[in-house]
């Protein structure tokens, strides 16, 4: 069994737990590595901004962007979820077994952020790297302006799925309700299929790989279109041809 | 001959509405079919800070001695909530532009000139390089909706956070990258695809509003350990409500920036017809605060937005600013829009002097620019020493100023040792007009 | 901005502890909303009894004087009860000619709710301090709405506080920021509201009191409202029997909602709902945007969008 660490917030402040697990260097060893918080009730911030490979269990629901930032750890929230859940993360793991409300994994730069619940409006916003897994729905706007990474989700997906997409893939098994500008259904292929497989594996949600549809960019928004008239009757002109008078030049 | 063959015959008449700017827009915008895209802040007339003069020493009032007698320009910011606060020895910072839209060596010359007149740079929308963070002794590390490059290793290596609301050149646009300066270390900063064309979004993704701002700023002040200030950026919209918010969400400093202030790249109609004038809105920001009763206390007023001189400088400190920003005033002082490039300028299209096309990435100056055969013609030391010495000519000039009204420190700067030259600028800064008691508008 | 907490209890044993628990969920908004607060509760009335809320913030009338002046203006028996700076008449006679005599006679106080149910209370200042003065938590009652302000565009009054009341026992807090209030404004005026305050959220609530004066259900005025109204919201609307919540098109500003048998409750923020017994055992969601959610004491089960 390893020694847990427990700190409970009805005792203590959000400032004093955050302090204590920012304080783990390196050097801490396996056991001293795991850490049970208590009684949130919902409180902001907690567990942002984490550094070491601990692992940590929240007891209860969150507010606001916990695990904010995560950097290694492997962070459980039994429970709910508030707004900007592991917004930011750059690795490790942060997993809700409840519900997770707007803007889960906003904006993360990689490691695996998994909502067992839904996730509400906004999930994977800003996705820079980031894999999110959601065992249920997603609201709408879901992977807006999404750059980098993968989002799966088992359940349905709202409006907008995917507006303005770059390079991140959109992994939907239920109905989307409908897509965002430039996002696109695209073919989901063997290697789709085998990354999807290792997500849901990561994840712990069993599915399979084959009942999901993969979309992503259709990337006609990525340059602005320019017209150029000027060169246009300019080469005409350099060829020698009659100005055509449809074609709108004088 | 004479000049009389300079223009047009002498019974032609240009139109004031549809003049040749206008008409060249029009035509342009019918030839491409898109916004015109451009860097560099408004160019047209407005109200500026010129329009304000300072009163001086009389029989009733007496100056400082120049020199001899001291006139301290310090600023300190965040000391009552930030473990770190930012110390500043002048009231001059430069403001956030980013590395992307400036070359490396652009930024590593801001960070040594800034560093040398012990002053802060500013990240920009694209994240944090380690040559910046390097050359500069004080780096405030901007928090954008786009969110590019952030991580919370940068964030921890800056100095103080400003979380972007909105700038000057764009209140409510979001950042603009054009694909010729999207390079293979601007895209991976930015985790952008090679040669795209980056719109930003403009509202942040995991907030909207100051209650949630609240939230928020205490989410960075966690991952910080309370460490440092955190600044709250807006443009200049509706400056006595945005710093009242800002305030009441937390900040430790509300940088405002006019209509005046620049950009590497938006469309034009948002340069032009968007924000109010400087000088109308550091008055409104400063009523907030006071009426906070924060005020040259525990939250700092920088205002930015076309500040180009001492006089600059002093007027916005009286005004109650405690510090002002730069940011194109910091370019051409590294040799933007340089005479001497004038040939090549023309060979773009364009002419010294007028120079704007920052979004190209074709500076002949190596300073808005990708190209590494241009970048490279900007010797960043030589360049921070420019930049130092205008530095230190823009605080000589408001210590001077400040002497010259009796000023042992340049915060002591008030309202009541201006006057103004015009209507508009009495009833914007809240100033009398010259030679009367008459401010319109706050009888 | 703002924060927002609503709590309707459908379990009858709880409604004794009705204000204590919505003082609860308040306390966790003040932060969203230091400058000032607002709380409307329901239950606690009687069918054929009106109640006139009236707040005198720049004056001190006579209250008993002002009370025997109503009643015979009403030719019925009117009693009154004072807390503080707000006062509550009631009647058996007629509630909206009551509530019109205090309109035409005293321009001194602001008429803040009529109703069979409803009471609202609201003042400046730290929101824990605004709900101690007038007793919110020793209300008993069905439901309650309560409202913790930040001034965003207009300043820090009584009268520019939620909620406000638009119509017979119905009444609106909001958290967000509307961006055509202004012009709506100048129309309802010509359509025959008036407004005190600069407020958006004194517009909304205009918008729903026209749409209902005009024979609109609350469902479709708040239908109307979803195309008139432009900005950002997360509406939480008090009706007699019950309430709705509804959040716009974009829905940035946040809402989550719980429920358990005992009771519904929403609030900005999870923490509220975290002062709620049984929370833990709670089915806890986001509403969607553009729907309208809607419980009620009869139906005793949520609505989802009609």
């Amino acid at each position: 069994m390893f020694d847990e660490t427990h700190f409970d917030l009805a005792q203590q402040t959000v400032r004093q737990v955050n302090q204590a697990l920012h304080g783990i260097g390196e050097s801490a060893d396996a056991s001293a590595r795991r850490f049970r918080v208590t009684n949130p009730k919902g409180a902001h911030a907690v567990a942002a901004g984490l550094t070491a490979p601990i692992s940590i269990t929240i007891e209860g629901s969150v507010g606001y962007y916990c695990a904010g930032m995560n950097q290694r750890a492997e962070v459980t929230v039994i429970g709910n979820a508030g707004t900007g859940l592991a917004e930011n993360i750059m690795s490790g793991t942060v997993k809700v077994t409840g519900n997770a409300t707007m803007s889960a994994g906003a904006t993360g730069h990689g490691g695996l952020v998994v909502v067992e619940g839904n996730a509400g409006a906004r999930c994977g916003i800003s996705m820079k790297g980031v894999d999110i897994v959601v065992g249920g729905n997603v609201g709408h706007m879901s992977a807006f302006m999404a750059q980098a990474g993968n989002l799966v989700v088992l359940g349905d997906a709202g409006d907008d799925l995917g507006d303005s997409i770059y390079e991140a893939n959109l992994f939907i098994r239920g109905k989307v309700a409908s897509l965002g500008a430039d996002a696109v259904e695209k073919e989901l292929r063997y290697e789709h299929q085998q990354l999807l497989a290792g997500l849901l594996d990561r994840a712990g949600l069993a599915a399979d790989a084959g009942d999901f549809r993969r979309y992503g960019s259709a990337r006609k928004l990525y340059n602005f279109h320019i017209d150029d008239i000027d060169a246009e009757v300019a080469a005409r002109a350099a060829r020698g041809s009659v100005v055509d008078r449809v074609g709108g030049a004088t | 001959m004479s000049g009389y063959d300079d223009g047009p015959p002498w019974h032609l008449q240009e139109s004031y509405t549809f003049d040749r700017h206008v008409i060249s827009e029009i035509r342009r915008a019918a030839n491409t079919g898109i916004y015109r895209i451009r860097g560099f802040g408004a160019k047209r007339p407005l109200p500026t800070l010129d329009d304000l003069v300072f009163l001086g020493a009389s029989m009733s009032r007496y100056p400082l001695e120049g020199y001899r007698e001291a006139c301290g320009t310090d600023v300190v910011i965040g000391a009552e909530r930030a473990e770190r606060p930012v110390r500043l020895r002048i009231p001059v910072t430069i403001a956030g532009m980013s590395f992307g839209s400036l070359s490396a060596q652009a930024k590593e010359a801001l960070g040594r000139g800034a560093s040398a007149a012990g002053t802060s740079t500013t990240t920009g929308d694209g994240g944090m390089t380690q040559e910046e963070r390097g050359h500069s002794e004080t780096l405030v590390y901007q928090y954008l909706p786009s969110r590019y490059g952030m991580n919370p290793d940068d964030l921890r290596q800056a100095d103080a956070i400003e979380v972007v609301v909105g700038q000057g050149a764009k209140p409510g646009g979001g950042g603009m990258l054009l694909g010729q300066k999207i390079t293979e270390r601007v895209g991976e900063m930015r985790t952008l695809p090679v040669g795209i064309d980056q719109r930003s979004a403009c509202r942040h993704p995991d907030w909207t509003g100051p209650d949630d701002l609240e939230i928020k700023i205490q989410e960075l002040r966690e991952i910080t350990d309370w460490r440092v200030p955190i600044y709250v950026k807006v443009g200049a919209a509706r400056p006595y409500y945005d710093t009242a918010l800002a305030v009441k969400a937390g900040a430790d400093c509300v940088v405002v920036d006019g209509m005046q202030g620049g950009t590497a790249a938006t469309q034009d109609v948002f340069i032009e017809h968007v924000g109010i004038p400087t000088i109308a809105a550091i008055p409104e920001a400063v009523r907030a605060l006071q009426e906070l009763d924060v005020h040259r206390g525990s939250v700092k007023l920088i205002a930015a937005g076309g500040i180009r001189s001492g006089a600059d400088v002093a007027k916005a400190l009286a005004l109650g600013a405690d510090a002002v920003s730069i940011g194109t005033a910091a370019l051409i002082a590294l040799g933007d829009n340089d005479p001497n490039l004038d040939a090549e300028y023309r060979a773009l299209g364009s002419a010294a002097g007028a120079w704007e096309d920052y979004q190209d990435g074709t500076d002949p100056a190596g300073i808005t620019t990708q190209d590494p055969a241009l970048a490279a013609r900007l010797d960043p030391v030589i360049g921070g020493r420019r930049l130092a010495n205008y530095l230190q000519v823009l605080t000589l000039e408001t210590q001077t100023l400040a002497r010259a009204n009796g000023k042992s420190h340049v915060h002591n700067l008030e309202p009541e040792d201006l006057a103004a030259l015009t209507v508009e600028a009495a009833a914007m800064a809240g100033v009398p007009l010259a030679g009367t008691s008459w401010i319109p508008g706050h009888e | 901005m703002c924060g927002i907490a609503g709590l309707f209890l459908k379990n009858e044993a709880l409604r004794p502890e009705l204000g204590r628990l919505t003082s609860l969920m308040l306390h966790e908004m003040c932060g969203r909303g230091p400058d000032s607060a607002g709380f409307a509760v329901y239950g606690d009335g009687s069918p054929g009894t009106t109640k006139v809320t009236v707040l005198a913030e720049h004056s001190t009338p006579d209250w008993s004087v002002l009370t025997d002046r109503l009643a015979d203006d009403l030719d019925a028996d009117v009693r009154v009860r004072r807390i503080r700076d707000h006062a509550v008449f009631e009647t058996e006679g007629d509630g909206d000619r009551a509530r019109q005599w205090f309109l035409d006679n005293h321009p001194d106080l602001d008429v803040l709710s009529h109703g069979e149910q409803l009471e609202i209370y609201k003042g400046v200042g730290d929101p824990d301090m605004v709900a101690l003065n007038y007793g919110l938590a020793d209300r008993r009652g069905t439901h309650a709405i309560a409202h913790t302000r930040m001034a965003t565009e207009s300043a820090v009054t009584t009268n520019g506080s939620h909620p406000f009341a638009t119509g017979p026992d119905t009444c609106l807090v909001h958290n967000g920021s509307l961006s055509n209030h202004n012009q709506l404004r100048r129309f309802l005026e010509r359509h025959g509201e008036t407004f005190q305050t600069e407020n958006d959220t004194e517009v909304a609530a205009g918008f729903m009191a026209w749409r209902i004066r005009e024979g609109d259900t609350l469902d479709l005025a708040l239908k109307k409202a979803l195309v008139e109204l432009d900005g950002f919201y997360t509406f939480a609307i008090g009706i007699k029997d019950g309430f709705a919540i509804l959040r716009d098109p974009i829905a940035c500003k946040p809402a989550v909602i719980g429920e358990t048998d005992d009771w519904v409750a929403m609030s900005s923020e999870y923490r509220a709902l975290a002062q709620l017994p049984g929370v833990n055992d709670s089915e806890i969601w986001e509403p969607e945007p553009g729907q309208i959610y809607t419980w009620t004491l009869d139906a005793a089960q949520s609505g989802g969008g009609c």
